[in-house]
């Protein structure tokens, strides 16, 4: 008896099981469900038809019960299972239903009319993916311009972040010159203002130069990042001044050193400058909802919220485009996952 | 490392080499006008250019604001711009702050201000407590000898990447009436809830969602904090026979105390500013159940028929004194502790 | 009362073995030293005596009882590590009594015991700072103290000096062999330093690629190495390995000859004419005057030492020769010098680099 509770508890390199051993792994496939499961959840539903999304219980994958054309009727009859009277089972349409009976048919003779209480019959499922889902929001719903205006937003902001942030990153590890220190702490006393607190002055700033209600209202005051400048910077004190002072004892102009010379080498931080980027505003949402007052300039965020405000909110639609605009994160983060986590442990910042 | 930047952009092939000749293109008409600085202003003058389009845009669309915050708070009427609106001292803080009873949000004049304060507040303390305490918990977990540890990592991790309305049409689908969690009440033989509209349950999910959104950036910082203490002061604890729960009291927290820190620091100033998920969520309701500061500031500024610009910037500047006072602390307090530390 | 035996230890990590049926045994009170060269599997070892590592297979026998199960806490050793490992959070003296403190030791006997511990390692005014405060030599001495606070039976020590600048690393030697002897504890030491190894061991144990190569007392293993690597391994500087072959001989007085021609006449049993054999002679026991077998040779490097001249020389067959010549000698770079070996010194190796010498030839006078 004792052998086999040892066995059961053996593990590897012959330590026997600690009660945190346990916890910890409760801690994890609780983890696992907690933190996979909704979206999952999210995914399979994003299947279902909009009959099947108003069933409770809802089910677990996406089924639809079964459709058939029967010879006399216009529109295809839904296909029950029926427990008769007489024990016998059998596939039968459904034509009508009267309170509590149903009238039926067989699919092969459909002239007879068989009366059946509700009870007795089961619907015949099958399985089917409702990829209009997908496709309709595209192509009657504004989704694709939504799309375009993120697609849009996020990289013409990422290129300028990268572009500005890394030449006053340059400059700020690079040259000595008066107000250096005092441009520095500026930026680092902006790192704790965060844009939820200048959004009322900062809307009127918009409306005066015209950018209301416009995608370069979303994109420029998102541009000039301080954490963007803190992180190439970091970077770009590593690289040896004595490379820049070769370079110069060959001639090469201040504007090629950087461009030819630190910018290559700074390049694993101006990549994840780039990925961080990337992520910051394709999930904008505060701003965009703000500036953006015309359907037509919505990004996937702002479109999505006032699609799933409606009052009558068609999940189906909005739950396929909810993954739809997870989608592109989620192929990042496959990719680069390694990347990204390393990026956020080193520099503390999201 | 040069060498492999060097390769990277050589070993792009042609593809990128196409891409990037406009890119070349466009950096070598650049130099011509740099070079023009170079000569003429020194590097002096070469840094601040290098310098110049980012602080422009930092200027115009942080610094200006930041700036003009203070002067729209002393301003009231309904114009857009600061040269139509007319002066009125301290009235608007004076409307935010006048209560006859400040623990009653229902005798003060700006009530929902009130409701979003004492709202934030709660939030703030219970979802900081709550965000450290798991993200710890699963640091530790994730720290532990095992095998996958990258998926496990990436598991607690990738919520993080979701933006705010995905995270939160996710769990609205769940919580809805007919939702999943309610199929699985019902299944174990209780009564479905209203998830949404109950006032308390309301707070506990948008407390849950910023946690079950953020955990995995807390994490992470407090994993790199773990793999940073050398596993030699384990073993020479254990040579010490020191039971486990001595080993994280002793040896684990207090060498983590720094990423700790940071934690509670990045935290409690996101908690403050708790938005997005929320609002997608709940829109603040029921009631003003879940009504918090940056909402509040949102709708009275921004969102309503009568914007009311004043009202809305005197909150905004008061949310900021708290951020800032709140970093000072935390600042302070690590000072101290160093300078403990140095003694 | 503290006995140590190693029975047939092995250990892998994953598919790499890393030691390879380890048989040792420390007696009570001895010092004995692991040397072999990086990598050899010493920490391993020790870590797998300490507890900190489990061995694949095999026993770890303290006091005639196995304790491969026991945790690293229960067996009554202590370590000092390569890094100290200090906790770098507290003071010198929550250092030194936490160990005490795990085991619920009343509060006025840790402070006793702390006080007596600092008053013998001279840290007394150290105690209330922080590692990082100290200097090397003084971290050092607070990571010996934590690892006597408890009172093991035996000390194992990982490179304990590895991290102290040279001056210093002779200094804590001396201290170290002189806390062994106050202490009467058993210690097992390791590092790749073949001279920490002469001056401070009772026994030394050499290991190579996770085997052991010999066990011994230092004079032993520097007189009667029992195989190539050993040979080579101790003593500074490092043996001369000359190549040559069996040339015929009556029994006990073989003929070598060595590549390039030169004749040498061993006592050791003769073999077939022709079998290879390695020659080993210190580079003390070469001497450019007087003695026999003389090996013409050119001068290519010259150490003035002080004491003492080392010559590196090259000779026909031989390329590389290096003789230490005590004095100061009138030799320059380019010379031409004549090779005396003094054979009472000589060790052969036969071609799997396992010695042939026989009896009493290599004695030391
Ligand atoms: N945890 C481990 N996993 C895999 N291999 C290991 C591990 N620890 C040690 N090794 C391997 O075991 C071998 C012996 O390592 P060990 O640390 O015992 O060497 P050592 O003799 O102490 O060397 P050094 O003098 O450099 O300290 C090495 O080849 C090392 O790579
Ligand atoms: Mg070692």
């Amino acid at each position: 008896m004792s052998g086999i509770a040892t066995f059961l508890t053996r593990r590897r390199g012959g330590a026997s099981w600690h009660f945190t051993d346990v916890l910890a792994w409760i801690w994890l496939v609780a983890g696992l469900l907690l933190m996979f499961g909704p979206v999952v959840w999210l995914g399979l539903s994003s299947f279902k038809t909009r009959a099947a999304l108003s069933e409770f219980p809802p089910t677990l994958l996406p089924y639809e019960t079964a459709m058939v054309h029967v010879e006399g009727f216009d529109e295809p009859l839904p296909l029950y299972r029926v427990m008769m009277e007489d024990g016998e089972e059998r596939l039968l349409v459904q034509v009508r239903r009267i309170g509590t009976v149903a009238q039926m048919a067989d699919p092969e003779a459909p002239e007879e009319i068989i009366r059946v209480p509700l009870a007795a019959r089961q619907p015949v499922r099958e399985i089917k993916l409702a990829t209009e889902n997908y496709s309709t929001p595209f192509k009657r719903y504004n989704f694709l311009r939504y799309f375009y205006n993120s697609v849009f937003v996020t990289v013409v902001a990422t290129i300028i972040t990268l572009i500005f942030n890394s030449m006053a990153a340059f400059a700020l590890s690079k040259y000595e010159f008066k107000g250096r220190t005092a441009v520095l702490a500026i930026i680092l006393a902006t790192l704790m203002v965060p844009l939820s607190v200048i959004i009322i002055p900062l809307f009127s700033v918009i409306n005066g130069l015209n950018l209301f209600n416009s995608l370069w209202g979303v994109i420029l005051p998102t541009v000039a990042t301080p954490t963007g400048v803190f992180l190439l910077r970091q970077y770009m004190l590593t690289i040896p001044d004595e490379l820049l002072e070769a370079a110069r004892m060959d001639h090469a102009s201040e504007w090629k050193i950087y461009w030819r010379i630190v910018l290559p080498l700074a390049m694993p931080a101006v990549a994840v400058l780039a990925i961080f980027s990337v992520m910051w505003r394709w999930n904008d949402f505060l701003w965009p909802l703000i500036v953006l007052s015309d359907q037509e300039l919505y990004t996937l965020q702002v479109g999505l919220n006032s699609f799933q405000g409606e009052l009558n909110v068609q999940w189906h639609y909005v739950l396929a485009m909810t993954v739809v605009s997870m989608l592109p994160v989620v192929v990042i983060f496959a990719f680069l996952q390694r990347f990204i986590t390393s990026g956020i442990a080193s520099t503390g910042i999201k | 490392m040069t060498v492999e930047t060097r390769q990277g952009i050589a070993g792009g092939g042609h593809f990128a080499s196409l891409l990037l000749a406009p890119l070349r293109w466009a950096m070598n008409l650049i130099d011509r006008p740099m070079s023009f600085v170079q000569r003429r202003f020194g590097l002096g003058g070469v840094a601040a250019t290098f310098l110049a389009p980012n602080m422009l845009v930092f200027g115009i669309f942080v610094l200006f604001p930041m700036t003009l915050n203070v002067a729209y708070s002393f301003t009231g009427g309904g114009a857009l711009f600061l040269n139509n609106r007319v002066f009125v001292g301290t009235l608007q803080y004076e409307t935010l702050l006048a209560c006859r009873d400040f623990l009653d949000a229902a005798s003060c004049r700006e009530d929902r201000f009130w409701r979003a304060v004492g709202n934030t507040g709660f939030f703030v303390v219970v979802q900081v407590t709550a965000l450290v305490l798991v993200s710890l918990a699963t640091a530790l977990v994730l720290n532990r000898e095992m095998r996958a540890r990258g998926f496990w990592r990436a598991v607690f991790f990738f919520p993080v990447l979701l933006s705010p309305v995905v995270v939160a049409l996710i769990w609205k689908w769940i919580l809805q009436r007919n939702g999943l969690l309610n199929a699985a009440l019902l299944e174990l033989g209780f009564e479905p809830v209203l998830w949404l509209v109950n006032r308390g349950w309301a707070m506990f999910w948008a407390i849950f969602l910023s946690i079950w959104a953020h955990l995995g950036f807390y994490t992470l910082i407090l994993l790199a904090g773990l793999q940073a203490i050398p596993r030699d002061l384990y073993e020479a604890a254990e040579m010490d026979g020191a039971p486990r729960w001595r080993v994280l009291t002793r040896i684990t927290l207090p060498l983590l105390w720094p990423n700790m820190v940071v934690v509670i620091l990045l935290a409690l100033i996101r908690a403050v500013q708790v938005f997005d998920e929320v609002f997608v969520l709940t829109g603040g309701g029921p009631g003003t159940a879940t009504l918090f500061l940056v909402q509040y500031i949102y709708e009275t500024g921004l969102a309503q028929q009568v914007r009311n610009l004043g009202l809305a910037s005197a909150a905004s500047i008061l949310m900021a004194v708290v951020l800032i006072v709140l970093t000072l602390i935390q600042l302070l307090a690590s000072a101290w502790r160093e300078r403990k530390e140095q003694r | 009362m503290s006995h140590l035996e190693l029975k047939n230890v092995s250990k892998s990590f994953g598919p790499v073995g890393v030691l390879h049926h380890v048989d040792i045994e420390v007696k009570d009170r001895e010092f004995v030293v692991f040397v072999g060269p990086s990598g050899c599997g010493k920490s391993t070892l020790l870590r797998i005596i300490a507890g900190l590592e489990k061995a694949t297979s095999g026993d770890v026998v303290l006091d005639g009882e196995v304790v491969n199960h026991l945790a690293a806490a229960d067996r009554g050793l202590a370590m000092v590590f390569q890094s100290y490992a200090l906790y770098p959070h507290m003071s010198v003296r929550q250092n030194l009594s936490f160990g005490l403190e795990n085991t619920k030791t009343p509060r006025d006997k840790i402070e006793a015991r702390v006080a007596e511990i600092a008053r013998m390692l001279r840290i007394e005014e150290l105690l209330e700072r922080k590692p990082r405060q100290l200097s090397g030599g003084q971290r050092q001495r607070v990571a010996i103290g934590r690892a006597m606070v408890r009172r093991p039976g035996v000390f194992l020590l990982d490179e304990p000096l590895s991290n102290l600048d040279a001056e210093l690393r002779v200094t804590m030697r001396a201290e170290l062999a002189a806390l062994h002897k106050r202490l009467d504890a058993t210690m097992i030491y390791v590092t790749h330093d073949q001279t920490e190894a002469m001056t401070l061991a009772d026994r030394i144990v050499v290991l190579r690629d996770g085997r052991v190569e010999q066990i011994g007392t230092p004079l032993e293993l520097y007189n009667r190495p029992a195989n190539r690597f050993v040979a080579g391994f101790i003593g500074a500087p490092h043996m001369n390995f000359l190549e040559g072959r069996f040339a015929g001989g009556e029994a006990g007085a073989a003929r070598i000859e060595l590549d390039g021609g030169h004749m040498l006449s061993l006592r050791i049993p003769v073999r077939p004419e022709g079998e290879p054999i390695t020659i080993g002679v210190r580079p003390h026991h070469i001497e450019t005057q007087g003695g026999q077998a003389r090996i013409p040779a050119t001068v290519t490097l010259v150490e003035a030492l002080g004491p003492e001249t080392v010559i590196h020389a090259e000779a026909e067959g031989q390329p590389r020769i290096v003789a230490a010549l005590a004095g100061q000698r009138a030799i320059t770079s380019g010379d031409t010098v004549s090779l005396a070996l003094d054979e009472r010194f000589l060790h052969a190796f036969d071609a799997d680099g396992r010695r042939v010498t026989e009896g009493e030839v290599a004695e030391e006078m």
